[in-house]
C-alpha cells in the first residue's frame, strides 16, 4: 500500500497556491490534513500528478466569527476548532466535532478538508447543510460563496472547478432561542456513519439533517403541527432519500434509523424547547 | 513421568492447589514480563525491523481481482520496463520450480504459491514483482495486464456443495473434497427413543484475529549449498516445513527457516505465511538476490486466512428429564478455493470433545468439507472451538426452552460429573480433570448471576429488551498430532502409517560463567512464553528468573524442532513449558551430583536454591550454581563420572495420552481439556439495534495456572476476539465473491470503547497429563464468547439467533419492526428488472429536449461515444454494435483507468435498447448492464434506465461504503451526455447545461 | 514555495527526539518507511497504512499524528517525537513502567503507537476520566489485550502525576 509518485508543492501564499493550482488544473490535488486523501493515495485509489500543500499558508489558518457565523479557515483542524474558545457560538459544532473519526486524526483533519472531499457519511458536511452555512470558493480571478446544498453536488462530489480552492467554511452561529441535537449510528464510535442526524428546532419548527444515507446530506424543514405529523413527515423523508445498501446495513435499515433517530431528536428538542 | 505433579485426592477442590515440590516459588506467581522493557522503548525486534541483507529487493503480488476465473494470458512487458524492476514471476513460471503443497485429504485440487491457470477468489496472488522498492513493485503492478474469462462464482457453501455448481477443481469431480460420517453410541436408537428431539441450523460466519503486524518474509538463496534462507514471522505447526520443503523440492535441511524475536501477534493467522515463503523463496532464485515482502493491510483481510465458515445442522435427543441421550451434528465446512494445510483441521480438532462439557454417549456426525470462491482458511483462535459451540450451546438453549427447563439447569443436568473424572467421551476424548458443576456453581455465586436474573427482570417490566446468556464449554490444549488422521478410514489410516504425540522440545544451557539461557521451539507472539519459562526453569534450579536469558527466535538448522513445535492450539503452558521444565530438572540432577561431591555429601541431601547447591543437612555447606557450572566447563575432568558432561540439555515431551484415532475412529485429540462457564447479561436498543454487555462473567478451570497476571491476560485477549466475532467482524464478501472488507473501516475489531468489563475466575484443577499441571486457557473465550453472547441477545429479543455477527443490521432484522410505507410509492417508472438480485442497481431517467429518434440516432452513433464518457480516452469499434472503450473512473480525487468492452442489444428503433459491458483496471473489475428505454414526452424524449453492476476487486475491497453513491454519480453523468449529446456535440457545453436538462430522480 | 518532483530525492531535515536527523526522500515516501527504513527508527511500527489502526502514531510539533497518513517532506523543519525518545535515558517513564505493571501489552506491537497518543493525553489533560482514556485508546486498535491493562495503566499514572503536582 504505497502512493503512486506525485510532484509536491508547498505554497507559502495564497497566490501562489491559485497558480499552481491553474496551471495544473485537474491533475493538482490540494493536500490539507490528508486523513482520507493520504489513506486513498496509499491504496491507490486516487494518483494525481501533484500535490499542493496549503498547510503552510498563514492566511488560511485563521479561525474566528464573521458576518453571524463561525468562519474557518481551510487549514484548522477539527481538533483546533474544538478548542477554540469562540465554539461556544455554535453548540451544534461543539457537540458534533468530537464524534469525528477520533482524538488522533482530530488533530490534522481539517474542517474545510472534509467538506472538500464529500464524504455522503462525514458530520461536518452535515453540520453546515443543516445549519444553512456556506463556502467560500476562491480561485486566481474571483471569490465565490456557495450555500451547502450547491457545494455538494453528490458522493465525494462538489461544485469546486479546477484551479479552485475551498478558503473557509462559515457555519451560522446560533439563534436565540434554537436547540440542538445530534446522534449517530456507526459500527463503532469513530467510524463512518451508517445514519447521523442533526436537529435545529425553534418555536416554528425543526430543521433535520440526514447524512449517512443519500450522496449528499439531506435537509428538510417541519413546521410544529399536531403531534403525530412529525412521525409522518420523517417517514416520507426518509423514503425520499433513497437509501444505498452498503457491508455496513441495507436501505431499510438505514431507512429505519432516519425514522426513529429523527423522531427521538426532534421529540428531545421539543421538550428542551418547552423548558426553555 | 517422574516430574509429573503428585496429586493428593482431594485435588477436584481446585481452589486448594497441590503442589510437588518446595522449591516451587516462582510458578503461578505473577512477574512482570522480560518481554516489555524492550518493546516498552520502540526496541522490539520484529520481522520488518532486522537489518536487510545488501541489495535486497523488495516484492509485491499481482491480486486476483475477481473470485472466479480463467487466466488467458499475462502481459508484464510494459512492468518489466520499468526502471528499478527486476523480475516477475508468474505461475507459469512459479510451476517450473515448486510442486502443488500437500495437503491432508487426497484429492485433485493443486495449490502452488501462486495462481496457476485460474484464479479462485479475490486476492488470489497471480504474479510475484520483485523491484528496488515496495513503490517501484507497485508501480509495476499497475501496468501488469492480465486477460480473465470468468467463470461463475460460489459463495454460499450450501450452493457449492450441489452437484449443479460450478467446479472450483474440475479434476477434483466435486467442491465437496472430504466427506466422512462417524457414530459412537447407538444414535439412531437414542433419537428413535428420545422424548423430545431439538434441531436447529446455525451459521458461522468468516473471520480473522488479524494481527496488528501482518506477514513478513525476507528469503536468499545461496545457491553454492542449493539452500534457501527464510525469516519469516511464521508461528508454526512446524507440520508445515516438511510441506514447504516438499514443494520446493528439497530435504527439509536446505529450508532453514528463522524467525525474529519478537513477532505482532498471530492468534494462529502466521501459520498461513508459509505459501508466502515458498513464493519469495522462487522470487529470490529467480532475481538472484534477497527478497523481501512485507504484507499490507488490505492483502492480510482479503487473502491471507480465515477462520471457516460453517454451516451446522444439529439434533439434540433428550430424555423427559432433560439429560441429552444422543447429538447429531450435521458440519458443512467451507475451507475458502483450496484445502491448504493443515486443513481440513479446522473441523477435526474438536473432534474428541463434540460432546461438550456433557456426559453424551450417542454421537452422530457428518462432515461435509467443501471449496468456495473465497479466501483460503487456516488457524485461527480457538479453531474449530467457536463453529462447534456456537451450534451446540444454542441447542442446549432450544432444549431448555422446548422443555421448560431454566437454561443453566439443563445444563447442570448434563454437565460431567467431578466423580466421572478423568472422564472417556464417546468419541475418545479423555477430559482430565475439573470439577464443573462446583465451577458453575462458584461461578453463579460470584458472579452474582442472582442479581442480574433481577436485572433482567426489571429492565423487562420496564419494557427494555434484556437477556442473560450462557455457555459451558470445553477448551482443549495441545492437539495430538494424529487428530487430523481421524478424516481417513481406519484402513486409509493403517496403510498410511501412524501419526500420534505433540512433541515439544526445549534446551536449558549453564555457559561458563555459570549463566543459564532457555531455548524452545515454541515460537510466540506476544503471549510471554520468555518471562513464564524463565519462572518455570528457575524453579527447577534453585535460581532467580531475573538472571536467565530465555530466547524464543528459532532456527531450523541449529535449534531443536519437530513437527508438533510452533504456537498453536495453547500447547505452551502444558507442552512447551513442560519440556522446559524436563530439560531444566534433568540439568538440576547433574547440578546436585556434582555439588554432592563437592559438599562430600550423599547426592540425595543437595537442594539448590536461591542460587547456591546447598546439603540439607547443614545449611551452612553450600557452594554457588555458578561455582559447579564453571566447574563443568573449566575442569570437566573433576567432574563425577556418573553427572556426565556439559550443562546443556535439550528435553522432547509428549503426552503418552496422545495415541493415534482407534479402530473406532475414537480420538483423543488433545492433551488436557479446561473447562469455561461463562455468563453474561445484555441489553439490546431497538432504536439503533445497539448491543450494550451490561455484564460478563468468565469462569476458566486451566489447571495449574503458571503466571496468574498473564493468564488472565490471555483471557481477556481471547474475550476481545470473541466480543468481536460476536458483534462486530465478519470478512464480507457478495454472492458473487467481491470482498468487501478490506479495511478496518469495513472490518471492524474492537476498539477500547466497546470492551465490556469482564470478571474473571479461576479454578484450579491441575492437569495430570502435562508435566507442569498446566492446560491452555487462551483459545477458551474465542469459542465460549460468540454463543454466550448469541445466547442472551436471542434470550433479550425472544428469537432464535443463528448467525453471527451481531451487527445492528442483524439485530434489528430480527427485532423485525415492521417499515411504514412509502408514502409516494410510485416515484420511479418501473422498468424491466436485470438478473442478479445482489447487484449493484439503480434507476434514473431524464428529459432530453429532442425528438426520440434523434436521441436514438445520437445512441447508435460511435462517433458520439468519447463525449458520452466521462474521462473517455479512446474508442475503438469492434464488430456491429460492440466497442472498446479506453476510459477513466472518476469520483472526487478517486480515479482509475479501466479498459471496457460495451455491447448493445435489444435494439428496438426509437424506443429502447440494452447496453452491457466489462471493464478492467486496476482499480477492479465490473461487470454491468442496463436497460434503456425513451418515450416521447412533452419537453421531447424521457430517457428511462435502470443498471446492475458487479463490481470485485480492490475498489469494491476499500471503498464498499461510497460505491453506491460513485456508480449512481458516474451513470447519471452518462445518461446526462446521453440526453446531451443530442444539443450540442462540445462536451464542454454539455457540461453546462447538463444540470437543467438531467434530473436525475435516483 | 517549494516544489519537489517526484522523480527526485529530496533532502528532509527535523528534530527527532531532540536530535537533528537529515536524509533524502521521494516526495510519495511516507514518513513510516521514512523513520523506519532511512533513519533506523525502526520503534513506529506499520499497522494498516490507511490511518485506523494507530501503530504508527507519532508527535509532530507536539501534534499525534498518524505517520502513514503523512510524507515524509511534510515534516521537514518540524519536531518529531516517537517512542524511541519516552524513555528517559536507560530509566523507562511512568506510563511505560505503567504498562508494565499492568500488563497492557502482549505482542508489543500497537504499544509504541499507543503510548505516544497517551503521553499527550497525560501532559494535556491530567484530569482526564476513564471514558475519555477509551476514547483516546480508541484511535487505536490492539488485538491481543482487550485494552483492559492500558486503561488501568493510564488511570494509574494520571492519578499519581495529579498527587505529585499537589505535593
Ligand atoms: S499504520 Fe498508520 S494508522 Fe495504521
Ligand atoms: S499488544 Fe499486540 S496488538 Fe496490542
Amino acid at each position: 500500500m504505497k502512493p503512486a509518485a506525485f510532484d509536491y508543492a508547498r505554497p507559502d501564499t495564497m497566490d501562489e497556491a491559485f497558480d499552481l493550482l491553474e496551471h495544473h488544473g485537474n491533475d493538482a490535488q490540494i493536500l490539507a490534513g490528508g486523513q482520507s486523501l493520504a489513506a486513498m493515495l496509499n491504496m491507490r485509489l486516487a494518483s494525481p500528478r501533484i500535490l499542493v500543500d496549503i498547510t503552510r499558508i498563514e492566511a488560511l489558518r485563521t479561525v474566528g466569527t464573521f458576518d453571524g457565523a463561525v468562519d474557518v479557515g481551510a487549514t484548522v483542524t477539527q481538533d483546533r476548532l474544538l478548542r477554540w474558545p469562540g465554539l461556544t457560538t455554535q453548540p451544534l459544532l461543539t457537540t458534533v466535532l468530537p464524534w469525528i473519526g477520533h482524538p488522533q486524526t482530530r488533530q490534522r483533519g481539517t474542517v474545510c478538508g472534509s467538506l472538500a472531499h464529500g464524504d455522503p457519511s462525514s458530520e461536518l458536511p452535515l453540520v453546515l447543510a443543516t445549519l444553512g452555512g456556506r463556502v467560500i470558493l476562491s480561485n486566481a480571478k474571483r471569490t465565490r460563496t456557495l450555500s451547502a446544498a450547491k457545494f455538494q453536488t453528490g458522493a465525494m462530489r462538489t461544485a469546486l472547478e479546477p484551479g479552485e480552492m475551498i478558503v473557509s467554511a462559515r457555519f451560522p452561529t446560533a439563534q436565540e432561542g434554537q436547540v440542538y441535537r445530534f446522534h449517530e449510528v456507526s459500527p463503532r464510535r469513530g467510524d463512518f456513519a451508517i445514519v447521523a442526524v442533526a436537529v435545529v428546532a425553534d418555536s416554528e419548527g425543526v430543521t433535520v439533517g440526514v447524512g449517512g444515507v443519500a450522496d449528499t446530506p439531506s435537509v428538510r424543514r417541519i413546521e410544529w403541527l399536531e403531534t403525530d405529523a412529525f412521525t409522518d413527515a420523517m417517514n416520507e423523508f426518509a423514503w425520499d432519500l433513497h437509501a444505498t445498501n452498503d457491508v455496513h446495513a441495507t436501505a431499510e435499515t438505514r431507512r429505519g434509523l432516519v425514522r426513529r433517530l429523527g423522531a427521538k431528536l426532534i421529540e428531545e428538542a421539543r421538550d428542551a424547547l418547552s423548558l426553555c | 513421568m517422574i516430574y509429573r505433579l503428585i496429586f493428593s485426592s482431594d485435588h477436584l477442590h481446585p481452589t486448594r492447589l497441590i503442589v510437588s515440590n518446595a522449591r516451587m516459588e516462582h510458578v503461578g506467581r505473577s512477574f512482570e514480563r522480560v518481554e516489555d522493557p524492550a518493546l516498552l522503548r520502540g526496541a522490539g525486534r520484529f520481522a520488518d525491523d532486522l537489518a536487510e541483507p545488501p541489495g535486497c529487493l523488495h516484492a509485491a503480488f499481482l491480486r486476483a481481482p475477481v473470485a472466479h476465473a480463467e487466466i488467458k494470458s499475462i502481459d508484464t512487458k510494459n512492468a518489466l520496463a520499468l526502471p528499478g524492476v527486476t523480475a516477475i514471476i508468474t505461475g507459469s513460471e512459479l510451476a517450473q520450480h515448486t510442486a502443488p503443497f500437500l495437503s491432508g485429504v487426497k484429492v485433485n485440487a493443486p495449490q502452488y504459491a501462486l495462481a496457476i491457470e485460474r484464479v479462485r477468489h479475490v486476492g488470489e496472488p497471480v504474479a510475484i514483482v520483485v523491484a528496488r522498492d515496495r513503490y517501484v513493485a507497485e508501480d509495476a503492478l499497475e501496468i501488469i495486464q492480465v486477460d480473465y474469462a470468468s467463470l461463475d462464482p460460489v459463495v454460499d457453501p450450501e450452493v457449492a456443495a450441489e452437484p449443479t455448481t460450478q467446479l472450483l477443481h474440475p479434476d477434483a469431480g466435486s467442491n465437496v473434497l472430504h466427506e466422512r460420517r462417524f457414530k459412537y453410541g447407538d444414535p439412531d436408537q437414542a433419537f428413535a427413543e428420545a422424548a423430545h428431539v431439538v434441531k436447529t441450523t446455525v451459521r458461522y460466519p468468516r473471520n480473522s484475529c488479524t494481527p496488528i503486524e501482518a506477514f513478513v518474509v525476507l528469503a536468499t538463496y545461496h545457491p553454492g549449498e542449493n539452500v534457501f534462507e527464510v525469516t519469516a514471522n511464521f508461528q508454526g505447526p512446524y507440520t508445515l516445513h516438511p510441506v514447504m520443503a516438499r514443494a520446493l523440492g528439497l530435504p527439509g535441511n536446505r529450508l532453514r527457516l528463522k524467525t525474529p524475536p519478537d513477532s505482532g501477534g498471530s492468534f494462529g493467522t502466521k501459520q498461513a505465511v508459509f505459501n508466502n515463503i515458498v513464493g519469495l523463496a522462487v522470487a529470490a532464485k529467480v532475481s538472484r538476490r534477497p527478497v523481501k515482502w512485507v504484507e499490507d493491510r488490505l492483502e492480510h483481510l482479503a487473502a491471507s486466512t480465515s477462520a471457516t465458515n460453517r454451516v451446522t445442522t444439529i439434533q439434540a435427543a433428550l430424555d423427559a428429564d432433560g439429560h441429552i441421550t444422543a447429538l447429531d451434528y450435521d458440519q458443512l465446512e467451507d475451507c475458502g478455493a483450496y484445502l491448504r494445510a493443515p486443513e481440513p483441521a479446522t473441523i477435526y480438532r474438536m473432534h474428541g470433545n463434540m460432546t461438550g462439557a456433557y456426559t453424551i454417549e450417542n454421537l452422530a456426525i457428518r462432515n461435509r468439507v467443501v471449496v468456495t470462491n473465497k479466501t483460503p482458511t487456516g488457524l485461527m483462535r480457538g479453531f474449530g472451538g467457536p463453529q462447534v459451540y456456537f451450534a451446540l450451546e444454542r441447542v442446549v438453549d432450544l432444549a431448555a426452552a422446548r422443555l421448560g427447563i431454566d437454561p443453566l439447569e439443563i445444563r447442570r443436568r448434563n454437565l460431567v460429573p467431578p466423580n466421572a473424572m478423568p472422564h472417556s467421551t464417546a468419541p475418545g476424548a479423555v477430559l482430565d480433570s475439573g470439577n464443573y458443576l462446583g465451577t458453575v456453581d462458584r461461578a453463579e455465586h460470584e458472579g452474582d448471576l442472582a442479581e442480574l436474573r433481577a436485572r433482567r427482570a426489571q429492565a423487562r417490566a420496564d419494557g427494555r429488551l434484556y437477556g442473560i446468556g450462557h455457555a459451558c464449554i470445553i477448551e482443549p490444549s495441545i492437539s495430538n498430532m494424529g487428530y487430523i488422521t481421524t478424516l481417513l478410514t481406519p484402513q486409509e489410516r493403517a496403510r498410511s502409517g501412524a501419526k500420534n504425540g505433540a512433541l515439544a522440545t526445549a534446551s536449558v544451557n549453564f555457559d561458563p560463567s555459570g549463566a543459564v539461557t532457555v531455548q524452545v521451539s515454541s515460537v510466540p507472539q506476544g503471549q510471554g512464553h520468555r518471562t513464564v519459562l524463565a519462572q518455570v526453569v528457575a524453579d527447577e534450579l534453585g535460581i532467580y528468573p531475573s538472571t536467565i536469558v530465555t530466547a524464543t527466535d528459532h532456527d531450523t538448522l541449529k535449534d531443536p524442532w519437530s513437527i508438533a513445535s510452533g504456537n498453536y492450539s495453547s500447547r505452551f503452558a502444558g507442552a512447551v513449558a513442560g519440556a522446559a521444565k524436563l530439560a531444566a530438572a534433568r540439568i538440576a540432577e547433574r547440578l546436585k551430583s556434582i555439588a554432592a561431591s563437592d559438599l562430600n555429601v550423599p547426592l540425595s541431601d543437595v537442594e539448590l536454591t536461591d542460587g547456591m547447591a546447598r546439603a540439607v543437612s547443614n545449611p551452612d555447606n553450600a557452594i554457588p550454581i555458578e561455582r559447579i557450572a564453571a566447574k563443568a566447563h573449566w575442569s570437566p575432568l573433576s567432574v563425577p563420572l556418573d553427572a556426565g558432561a556439559g550443562l546443556r540439555e535439550t528435553a522432547f515431551w509428549t503426552a503418552p495420552e496422545l495415541s493415534e484415532p482407534d479402530t473406532h475412529d475414537r480420538v483423543n485429540s488433545s492433551g488436557a481439556y479446561g473447562f469455561i462457564f461463562d455468563f453474561c447479561g445484555v441489553e439490546v436498543d431497538p432504536l439503533d439495534g445497539a448491543v450494550r454487555i451490561d455484564k460478563y462473567v468468565t469462569a476458566h478451570d486451566a489447571g495449574r495456572i503458571l503466571n496468574p497476571t498473564l493468564a488472565d491476560g490471555q483471557i481477556r485477549g481471547g474475550f476481545a476476539h470473541g466480543f468481536g466475532a460476536a458483534l462486530l467482524e465478519e470478512l464480507t464478501y457478495t454472492p458473487d465473491g467481491a470482498f468487501l472488507a478490506g479495511t478496518f473501516s469495513d472490518y471492524c475489531p474492537p476498539y477500547a470503547s466497546d470492551m465490556p468489563e469482564l470478571k474473571i475466575l479461576h479454578d484450579q484443577s491441575p492437569s495430570p497429563v502435562t508435566p507442569t499441571g498446566a492446560k491452555g486457557l487462551g483459545e477458551g473465550n474465542c469459542m465460549s464468547t460468540p454463543v454466550c453472547i448469541a445466547n442472551a441477545v436471542a434470550d433479550a429479543v425472544g428469537c432464535p439467533v443463528n448467525t453471527l455477527p451481531l451487527t445492528r443490521e442483524r439485530i434489528l432484522k430480527l427485532i423485525s419492526i415492521e417499515e411504514p410505507v412509502d408514502p409516494k410509492p410510485t416515484r420511479i417508472p418501473p422498468l424491466e428488472l436485470l438478473g442478479d438480485g445482489h447487484a449493484l442497481r439503480g434507476e434514473g431517467s431524464a428529459t432530453v429536449p429532442a425528438s426520440p429518434e434523434k436521441v436514438w440516432e445520437t445512441i447508435l452513433d460511435p462517433d458520439h461515444l468519447p463525449a458520452i464518457i466521462p474521462f473517455c480516452h479512446a474508442v475503438e469499434h469492434d464488430g456491429e454494435h460492440t466497442y472498446r472503450v479506453e476510459a477513466s473512473f472518476g469520483i472526487g480525487p478517486i480515479r482509475g483507468r479501466f479498459q471496457a468492452q460495451l455491447l448493445l442489444s435489444n435494439l428496438d428503433p426509437g424506443k429502447g435498447l440494452c447496453l452491457n459491458g466489462d471493464a478492467t483496471g486496476a482499480l477492479g473489475c465490473a461487470t454491468g448492464r442496463s436497460e434503456i428505454r425513451l418515450t416521447k414526452c412533452e419537453k421531447g424524449t424521457r430517457v428511462d434506465y435502470a443498471y446492475a453492476l458487479l463490481i470485485s476487486g480492490k475498489i469494491a475491497s476499500v471503498g464498499g461504503r461510497l460505491l453506491e453513491g460513485a456508480v449512481r454519480g458516474q451513470i447519471a453523468e452518462i445518461f446526462g451526455r446521453i440526453a446531451g449529446a443530442n444539443t450540442t456535440k462540445t462536451a464542454s457545453g454539455l457540461r453546462a447545461r447538463l444540470a437543467g436538462w438531467l434530473r436525475v430522480k435516483s | 514555495m517549494l516544489y519537489l518532483s517526484a522523480d527526485g530525492r529530496h533532502p528532509v531535515r527535523f528534530t527527532l527526539n531532540g536530535r537533528y536527523v537529515e536524509g533524502e526522500a521521494e516526495p510519495r515516501l511516507l514518513l513510516t518507511d521514512f523513520l523506519r527504513h532511512e533513519i533506523g527508527a525502526t520503534g513506529t511500527h506499520v499497522g494498516c497504512e490507511h490511518g485506523v489502526c494507530g501503530a504508527c502514531t507519532v508527535r509532530v510539533d507536539g501534534l499525534v499524528v498518524r505517520a502513514c497518513l503523512v510524507y515524509a517532506v511534510q515534516v521537514d523543519g518540524c519536531r518529531v517525537d516517537t517512542i524511541e525518545g519516552m524513555a528517559d535515558g536507560d530509566e523507562l517513564n511512568d506510563l511505560q513502567l505503567a504498562f508494565q505493571r499492568h500488563h497492557a501489552l502482549q505482542c508489543g506491537f500497537c504499544t509504541p503507537g499507543i503510548l505516544m497518543s497517551l503521553s499527550q493525553l497525560v501532559e494535556e489533560e491530567p484530569h482526564a476520566d476513564g471514558s475519555r482514556v477509551r476514547e483516546v485508546l480508541s484511535g487505536h486498535l490492539c488485538r491481543c489485550t482487550g485494552y483492559y491493562g492500558m486503561v488501568a495503566a493510564v488511570m494509574e499514572v494520571l492519578a499519581a502525576r495529579r498527587k505529585a503536582k499537589n505535593v
